[in-house]
């Protein structure tokens, strides 16, 4: 009797392992470094509602031909050590679904892992953000500054003050301050700013206010002695609102601080009430419901109760919107890995080369029901960033409002100080850069 | 001489933003003994319930006596599940129990009221206000008018009361005042609700200066370096403390900042407490403890 029972068990436990592992065979994974508790949830939580929503989406219509999409989350609080640790327990993939790349939303964790992404064969995904020189695919195959990285951002916003001036040859004698968090991630535009001071003639002051920024009364009254024409603020955080209510405490109009690409969001401007009225930051993907994708994710994952969100009221702001082209862009890389190697989960290692084979026109953002979220992509293996142009928003006191069409960074400038930075790692770190002319 | 007075007075205002926090615990080291790490969470705590209050369409008054209520309930629960327990024990021990709090409080705001940033209008315009060719904020003015008649109000408390009688007899000697009468957990818990009261004023004007969001819990360490400059035990040193903090890590990042690279209101303050505790360990107002050994 008793063995009996012994065998049905073992036939019920064997039984539903090749389930799930018939299950797992057909299933690609995304490990989630997230981070919903902490400094910076509030960023964390839109980002990955997002991005979750958006592969929730997919698997309504199917998945990507077929394949399902699943997930699983490991909470980072932004915390570099937990980020690496969440790195090292979900890079393996979840129940035979292979990993399909990471996605960590924080420069900090995405340096830790850099070097273990490449050795992973597993993509690091920093969109947005994230080393400058990782748009060198040649010397960072498995790193993907998708979009942004920081040296087209500060490029862009000297371009739209030129706009804004009459011409970049008008930038000439003008005064730019540049506000910055006192962190790597701060610092990291510092040269690029003074080299287009350099270039165009403009007087550059660069001025830290320290981690977290909750208080910056003496840097604005600085600000006020210099009288800048315009102001860059590269903010994180806390540091965002308080530097627009200083600023109208100081006296120093809104609508000349321009905000970077992490200080472009609800949570930045709101906080800050009336002072921030008339505040311009840059964008990548504006904000809003309006985009066909959005309004299909609201038909099929929101209206069904099945959304992220804890707070529904911030479907479609400025954190979500980037986790759903985030979603779009890492699927695009499955949809076109699986072209090359078939239709069935993907190791990382051919998840890259999807995305370093990424080509999002018009034509295909239409399909996407993205076109005016995502700007045309572009990337190879020379080039891991692929657009590094930003759209300029102005929050209008509840909302933010784009202002501008699409505005290129000077990337032909920016080209060789990449890849300078990108050969002294490849000799620091002895890696030989792949030959881009031979890679298809 | 315009400009210096200006930053100088930026920062004495800005420094009285930071004697709030610091009220808060030099309210229960005095009582207890234990500096409560978990101090800044309490001002998250009461910010965000405030807040969230607020929007759910509460009237301000309504908002501030409920939050004001959820912070007595707290103190109460710390008291009864923490405190009390641990009674006799090290203050180290006590100190970690705090630090411990502080994630606990921190978390389950989180988890209550969710993550999001909220902006928070106390309907305080903060236009700038020339007086004699300075430019001064009216919130700041605001903010220290309202820590003065915090410190009016607590002095009172504690000097003509009888439970403010207690709070002291408690302080001098806790086994005293056991002796006498006065039952200890009954202090304790008033303390800790005193404090979550000033957590609730310093986490309004604070929330209203940075928005209602994580970073709230942070002011803490701006609290720190005014407790060793001002000492532990004594409000008028809560206040004389962070006047200096204010006016002395301003007048370092404007004049000593530019010489270094910038950046140094961060760990001025640290440096300058450093070197009071060289100077005046216990601080310029806090008690000398003399042992017998």
């Amino acid at each position: 009797m008793k063995h009996a029972t012994f065998r049905r068990v073992a036939a019920l436990l064997v039984a539903g392992l090749l389930a799930g592992g018939a299950h797992a065979a057909n299933e690609q994974y995304f490990p989630l470094q997230s981070y919903r508790v902490g400094p910076y949830a509030a960023g964390g939580t839109g980002f990955f509602g997002g991005f979750i929503d958006y592969l929730q989406y997919v698997n309504a219509k199917g998945g990507v031909n077929g394949v399902k999409l699943t997930w699983s989350e490991c909470e980072t609080e932004y915390v570099v050590e937990k980020g690496v640790e969440c790195y090292e327990r979900l890079k393996k993939g979840l129940n035979g679904a292979p990993a399909a790349a990471t996605n960590p939303l924080s420069v900090g964790i995405a340096y830790a892992t850099l070097d273990r992404s490449t050795a992973d064969k597993l993509p690091l995904i920093t969109i947005n953000h994230g080393r400058t020189d990782s748009t060198d695919g040649s010397v960072f195959p498995y790193v993907f500054p998708l979009q942004l990285n920081p040296y087209s951002e500060v490029s862009a916003i000297v371009n739209y003050i030129g706009q804004k001036s009459g011409g970049l040859d008008k930038l000439k004698g003008k005064k730019i301050v540049t506000l910055y968090h006192g962190s790597p991630y701060g610092k990291e535009t510092n040269p690029i700013l003074e080299l287009l001071a350099k270039k165009y003639g403009f007087e550059l002051t660069l001025i830290e206010v320290p981690h977290p920024g909750n208080e910056q009364q003496s840097q604005w009254l600085n600000i006020r002695r210099i009288k800048p024409d315009w102001v860059i603020l590269r903010g994180w955080g806390v540091m965002n609102p308080v530097a627009l209510k200083t600023a109208k405490k100081t006296g120093f109009p809104v609508d000349h601080i321009i905000g970077n690409i992490w200080s472009n969001s609800e949570d930045d401007a709101a906080p800050a009430g009336d002072a921030a009225k008339g505040y311009i930051s840059i964008t990548t993907h504006p904000s809003g419901t309006q985009f066909p994708v959005l309004q299909d994710i609201k038909k099929t994952v929101i209206d069904a109760g099945k959304g992220n969100l804890a707070d529904p009221k911030r479907f479609g702001n400025v954190y979500y919107n980037l986790g759903v082209v985030n979603g779009i862009l890492n699927v695009e890389a499955v949809r076109l890995a699986q072209a090359k190697y078939g239709k069935k989960p993907l190791t990382g290692e051919q998840v890259r080369w999807g995305f370093e084979h990424l080509n999002l026109d018009d034509k295909r953002l239409k399909e996407l029901g993205a076109y005016g979220l995502v700007q045309p992509l572009k990337l190879s293996c020379a080039d891991h960033e692929g657009g590094g142009a930003v759209r300029f928003q102005q929050w209008d006191g509840s909302k933010w409002n784009v202002i501008s069409d699409w505005v290129q960074a000077d990337r032909k400038l920016l080209r060789p100080i990449i890849e300078e930075s990108s050969k002294k790692y490849a000799k620091e770190k002895g890696i030989t850069p792949r030959d881009c002319s031979k890679e298809s | 001489m315009d400009f210096f007075l200006e930053v100088l007075t930026g920062g004495l205002l800005a420094g009285v933003m930071y004697s709030l926090v610091a009220i808060g615990f030099v309210l229960i080291y005095k009582a207890s003994g234990v500096f409560n790490f978990a101090q800044g969470a309490m001002v998250l705590f009461a910010a965000l319930t405030f807040v969230s209050l607020v929007e759910r369409g509460v009237p301000f008054w309504g908002a501030f006596a409920l939050t004001l209520a959820a912070m007595v309930a707290l103190a109460l629960l710390i008291e009864r599940a923490v405190l009390r327990p641990l009674v006799n024990r090290s203050p180290i021990t006590l100190f970690m129990a705090t630090l411990g709090l502080s994630y606990v409080i921190e978390g389950a705001a989180q988890a209550l009221w969710g993550a999001q940033v909220h902006g928070l209008d106390l309907g305080i315009a903060d236009e700038p206000l020339e007086l004699g060719g300075m430019l001064l904020s009216q919130f700041d003015l605001f903010a220290a008018g309202t820590a003065a008649l915090l410190v009016a109000l607590l002095s009172f408390l504690f000097n003509r009361t009888r439970l403010g009688l207690s709070l002291r007899a408690v302080a001098d000697d806790a086994l005293g005042a056991l002796a006498v009468g006065i039952r200890l957990p009954r202090i304790w818990a008033v303390v800790w609700a005193v404090a979550g009261f000033v957590g609730l004023v310093a986490g309004l004007l604070w929330g209203a200066r940075l928005g209602v969001q994580f970073s709230l819990s942070l002011v803490v360490l701006k609290a720190l370096p005014v407790l060793i400059i001002g000492g532990f035990t004594s409000m008028t040193g809560a206040i004389v403390g962070g006047l200096i903090v204010g006016a002395g890590e301003k007048l370092a990042e404007v004049y000593l900042g530019p010489l270094v690279g910038g950046g140094i209101e961060n760990w001025f303050p640290y440096a300058l407490a450093l070197l009071f505790l060289l100077v005046r360990p216990a601080g310029l107002f806090g008690e000398r403890a003399i042992e017998r050994v």
